[in-house]
Formats: C-alpha cells, structure tokens, sequence
C-alpha cells in the first residue's frame, strides 16, 4: 500500500487505550476512520448520502480541531441516531427544535462550537420558525441541511423540498403545486434574512462536488469559530430508498431533476461581500434607517 | 444586588416580579420566554435585571422555542427557566416532554388564566389536572408547587430549582394570574453564587477531550432499553412521592371536615374556615404546597386522625379533587365547590359549601 505524506494521528487520551494499539506508531495513515466518528453501524440506507455528509461534518470538525468543545444537535429523521455515530457530546432534539436546541447551548457556552444536522421535512416544514429566527436572530450556529425531497424515515412522504409532480406516498398522483403548493428554497430564503453571514448550497454526486460541499461545511464552521454569525449549508441529496431507484439512477434524478430547481452555489457571504460580520452587513443594509444605526452601548 | 445573606431584604413586591427575583437568588442565570398575560412581569423583570448580572434573556419566536432552548440551555449544564400562562403552557408540552424523557432539570412557571382554549386573562386553577398529570405525551410527572402567598413564590421558585437538579426533572410553579399580580411584603431568599451550584457530569458542553462524549437523548428504539428507562425514572418518582410531599395544615387537630384548597382557592378558604369554625363547625384547611407529588400523606392521617369528610375548593369545576377522593380511598366521602373564569368565589359563598358539606356529613350520606 503506498504511504502517503500524512501526519501521525495523535489520538485524545480516552480513545488510545481503546483503539491506539491497532495503530502501530510507525505506519502512516492515508484513510481512516475520522476521529470524531465512532465505530457505530450506521442506520443509513446503501446509498444513501447522509453517510457522506456525516462523514463531511467530521472530517472538519478534527481538522478544525474542535472536537473537543464541539456539541451536536442531531434532528428527528434519518440521522436521528448521528448521537450515535459522533463522538463530539450530542444532544437529540425534537422534531424540527434543533436550531432552538442550538441556541440554548450557545447561549449558555459561547465557547462552544454548536452544529445542528437537519433534514428537509425537520428544517423546511416542522421546524421552519425555529430556521428562520436562530438565523435572523444571528446565533452563531452552524446548520447543515440534508435536502433530499422526502420524509425518508417514516417511509418517503412528501415533504416541503418534494419537486413539482413527484411522486410520493403522500402525493401518489405526484406533487399538485395548484393543491398543495411549491417547495420551499431554503438556500434562497435564509440568504436574505439579515443575522445570516454564509449560505452555500452543494451536492455529493461527485467527487468533485463532494470536494466543493467539504469545503463549505468547514467555512460554515469556520465562521462560527471566528464569530462571524449563521451559517446554513444546504445538500443537494438523494434518497434512492424512498425514491425507489438505484444509487447511480438516483443520482442522475438528482442532475436532472433536482439541480435545475434547487440551483448550486453560494447565496450569501458577508466575508466575501466585505464585511467583518453579518451584524456589519446587516448595518449597511439598512443604511438609510436612522433607529437602526444608533450605536448600543456595551 | 448586595450579595448580603445575613441581611435578607424584605420588600413590597409583585408576585411575579418575585418569581423572577427569587430564580435569579437561586442561580438561574438563563430565561426563554414569549409574551403573555398575566405573567408578564416576570420577563420584563428578567429582561431588565439579567444582563445586569452577566445573565441572557431571550424573547424566543414561541412557546415551542422557548420551551427547547431551555431543553438546551439545560442539556448544557445551567440553570435555567421559562414562564408562560395557560395556552403558551400547552405549547410548552412538547418539550416538557422531551426534557423528562431526557432527564433535563429546569423550571417551568404558569401563571394560570381561564381556559380552555383562550379562555381569558383572570386567575383561574384549571391546569392542574395539566401540570400534575403530565403535561406532555408519555410517562412521566414533575414535581409541581403551588404558591399562595407572594413569599411562598420567593420560597418555592427558589426550592423549585434544588429539586430539578437533585431528581433531574422538570419542575413546575403553578401559580395564577392573583398571586402573580398582587403586592405583598415579602423577604427575600439569600444569593447563590452560580459557580457554587453541584456539578453536572452529565452535561453536553463539549468534551474538552477529558472524557467520553456526553448523549442527551431520549430515544431508545430497544423496547426493553425504554422500559427499563421508564422504570429506573419511576424509581426516582417514588423517591420525590416519599420524601417530597409538603402540605400545610391550619386547624386540622379536631377537625371532622377539612377544606382542601391550594393557591389562590386556599386564602379564600382559610378565612370561610375561620368563619366556620366561630360558627361551631369543627373544620380545618389542607393546604396542598406539592400538587405532584400530592399530599396523600397528609390526608391518610387525617383520616386516621378522625376526618369525616373532606371539601375540595378549587378554581376550576372539579380537578383536585380527583386526587382527594385517590387519597381518601373511599374512606370518607369528598365533595367539590368551585368556580371558574376569574370569578373568584367569596368567603361566604366558600362558607356556605362548608356549611352544606358539614351538613351532609352528619347526616352520615
């Protein structure tokens, strides 16, 4: 096996006992495991892309080496079990809460770095006060959002993202937007609310666009760490069980299908647009609003 | 605020200032709330004095996200609470629910107003059977104490934390909307200094790379995991049943009819006792302080003791008095009177239900 240039994995002091004898020190690492995942089976369907972006989640947070003050909201859904699968301290919330869930812990330990994992029926439908206020209130959270169209968990009902026409359990005639409405852009909707630093919507089809989504997980983290405000990073993802085809046609729906409504990109970076923080954008949008530029004191 | 134990202040306040003032002496540096009559005072009160004391207050979007960034706040290790009156209480259910089945401490205040639905705005009893029957889906009760004086809402909201933390529970204050909003002297509790508060091994603040990572959870997909959960968290609601109960007795030592009142309902009650008991009624006051765990204690001595019968007088049509007639276990007979809406019985017409029911129990029905 080649061995590539890759630092020695230096292990937290809890875990070595229990797996750092596998490791013989002089080997050098080139794909493992990353730390902050345990050895947990996963619930996850063959194919399905939550895996991945578990995966995403934990690489970043051991390169950011912050697991150790990082804590989890896992959301009612799929990754329901994430609490299982991190090893960073994990709360689970209700269905749909996770980003006032988020907001407790941040409140109470600023500190932290608080990350909440949520899928579309959780974030877009159930939980859309709670999306919509952490990120217009600015908490300093980092939201990842696992849009894949459908309720997966309870067996592949409509959910607010299903697409125009498709067909579900819910919507066996497929979606009536004249019924029962248009899906919800979430990427589109957050990126106008002031208090939002970053949203960025990717996808895991390819190893490029797995590449893209790492490195806008880690920014959205980053910015946390940096204070900068919300990030939301939105997955385009696939759910070839409920969508009831194989990984590789689930992912060419996604392309065709998906991709065209829910377009790639970034939809909001106050960084890059020039600000220090989304509070300073949030400043000079409302420029011409004398109340909302009377300086606070500390 | 001086930080002086020997020299407690005693102040003319609000009811539901007091409540506010009190959880802050108790170590609450944490309040989620969302506006709604009649305990509005409490959050204006939180919203001014909190940040004062390096404390957050935060007006949430709901009840619902209130509710969950105290289940937050608390899976992360602080003391913390949140207020609302009736209707904004049921919102709250759904993550009382969640922060039993996880084991979460935290203090819930309902300041009561008539219901159901938006009822209206005056003082009214008719939670109880929400607050001690549980308040959400599943298994589980919390404790809940009842104030009737604006200095029990100092003592018991003070209490109220010191039981969250040691049973890992939520824990309830139903009050209603006249003890919330009357002035009375009152002394207030000492100030805890929140760093000197137990610690919680349990809490989700991170790792800090010093132990294994800490679940806040209440999920169990084993049906026997959930069982034994459930089982293990009724051992500790056997615990607080026995070592918890706390009732106060006004001329029960001879009394052959005792009027079982909480809150608001007890002030009342306590002066038509007195009224009886000139008019040569031999009857006395049970004042439940716990509503869960109820005082059944209190009233198998009583029983024991010689009580005929009791009276249960409520601010409702009828709540309490189910957990009387469980107590009393057909023993004696227990009858009801009340009224609903804010209209708050008087002294004479309590009398008078006294009277009747004296009346019927020597009648021996």
């Amino acid at each position: 096996m080649a061995k590539a240039n890759v630092a020695p994995i230096t292990l937290p002091s809890y875990q070595q006992e229990r797996i750092g004898s596998q490791i013989a020190e002089t080997e050098k690492i080139v794909a493992a495991r990353p730390r902050v995942l345990t050895d947990v089976v996963t619930n996850y369907c063959p194919g399905c892309t939550h895996g991945i972006v578990n995966r995403l989640v934990a690489e970043c947070i051991n390169e950011l080496g912050i697991e150790g003050k990082t804590v989890g909201i896992a959301p009612v859904g799929c990754s329901v079990m994430m609490y299982d699968f991190f090893n960073c301290d994990m709360i689970e919330a209700a269905h749909g809460r996770a980003p006032a869930v988020a907001t407790g812990v941040k409140r109470v330990h600023p500190d932290n770095v608080v990350f909440a994992y949520q899928g579309d029926g959780d974030l877009a439908s159930i939980g859309t006060a709670e999306t919509v206020h952490a990120a217009t209130r600015g908490e300093k959270i980092t939201v990842i959002f696992i849009n894949n169209a459908i309720y997966g968990m309870t067996g592949g009902q409509m959910a607010p993202t299903s697409l125009p026409n498709q067909v579900t359990q819910t919507s066996p005639y497929g979606r009536d937007v004249s019924k029962v409405g248009y899906p919800v852009r979430i990427a589109e909707m957050v990126s106008t609310l002031d208090g939002v630093a970053y949203v960025e919507r990717v996808t895991c089809d390819s190893r490029a666009h797995i590449m893209q989504a790492k490195k806008a997980i880690k920014k959205a983290f980053q910015n946390q760490i940096d204070g900068i405000g919300y990030s939301l990073v939105e997955v385009v993802a696939t759910c070839p069980t409920n969508w009831g085809m194989t990984p590789q046609d689930a992912f060419q729906w996604l392309r065709d299908n998906m991709l065209p409504y829910y377009p790639l990109g970034v939809y909001k970076d106050v960084v890059a647009d020039g600000f220090a923080n989304a509070a300073e954008a949030a400043l000079d949008r409302a420029k011409d609003c004398p109340i909302a530029q009377q300086k606070k004191e500390a | 605020m001086a930080n002086n134990n020997a020299a407690q202040e005693r102040v003319l306040m609000k009811g539901n200032e007091v409540l506010a003032e009190a959880a802050m002496r108790a170590g609450c540096r944490f309040f989620f709330g969302y506006p709604i009559t009649p305990q509005t005072e409490l959050a204006a009160y939180m919203a001014k004095k909190l940040p004062l004391i390096g404390g957050t207050f935060l007006q949430a979007e709901s009840e619902i996200a209130a509710i969950n960034m105290v289940y937050g706040a608390a899976a992360a290790g602080a003391r913390v609470m949140t207020s609302s009156s009736s209707p904004g209480v049921s919102l709250k259910g759904e993550g009382v629910s969640y922060m039993a089945g996880a084991d979460l401490p935290g203090v819930i205040v309902n300041v009561q107003r008539g219901g159901p639905g938006l009822g209206g705005i005056q003082p009214s009893q008719s939670d109880y059977f929400q607050a001690t029957r549980a308040l959400g889906h599943g298994d589980f009760f919390m404790p809940v104490l009842a104030p009737s004086t604006v200095q029990e809402m100092a003592d018991l909201i003070y209490d109220a934390f010191d039981l969250a933390d040691t049973y890992r529970t939520p824990t309830m204050i139903l009050a209603d909307g006249m003890i919330g909003q009357m002035m009375e002297p009152v002394l207030l509790p000492p100030e805890r200094d929140p760093e000197s508060l137990p610690a919680k091994p349990w809490a989700t603040s991170g790792t800090r790379m010093e132990r294994e990572h800490n679940v806040v959870n209440s999920l169990y997909l084993s049906p026997e995991k959930l069982n034994d959960t459930n089982h293990e968290r009724f051992e500790r609601y056997a615990a607080i049943r026995a070592k918890e109960q706390r009732a106060e007795l006004m001329m029960c030592d001879d009394a052959e009819l005792v009027v079982v009142a909480f809150g608001a309902a007890s002030r009342i009650a306590r002066t038509a006792v007195r009224d009886a008991r000139a008019k040569g009624i031999k009857c006395g006051l049970l004042r439940p302080i716990t509503l869960w765990p109820f005082p059944e204690q209190a009233i198998g001595q009583l029983i024991d003791g010689g009580t005929r019968a009791f009276l249960s007088v409520e601010l409702n049509m009828g709540q309490m008095v189910e957990d009387v007639r469980l107590a009393a276990s057909g023993r004696v007979p227990v009858s009801f009177y009340g009224q609903t809406g804010g209209v708050l019985p008087t002294p004479e017409e309590v009398l008078a239900a006294i009277e009747q029911a004296a009346a019927t129990m020597e009648r021996g029905e």
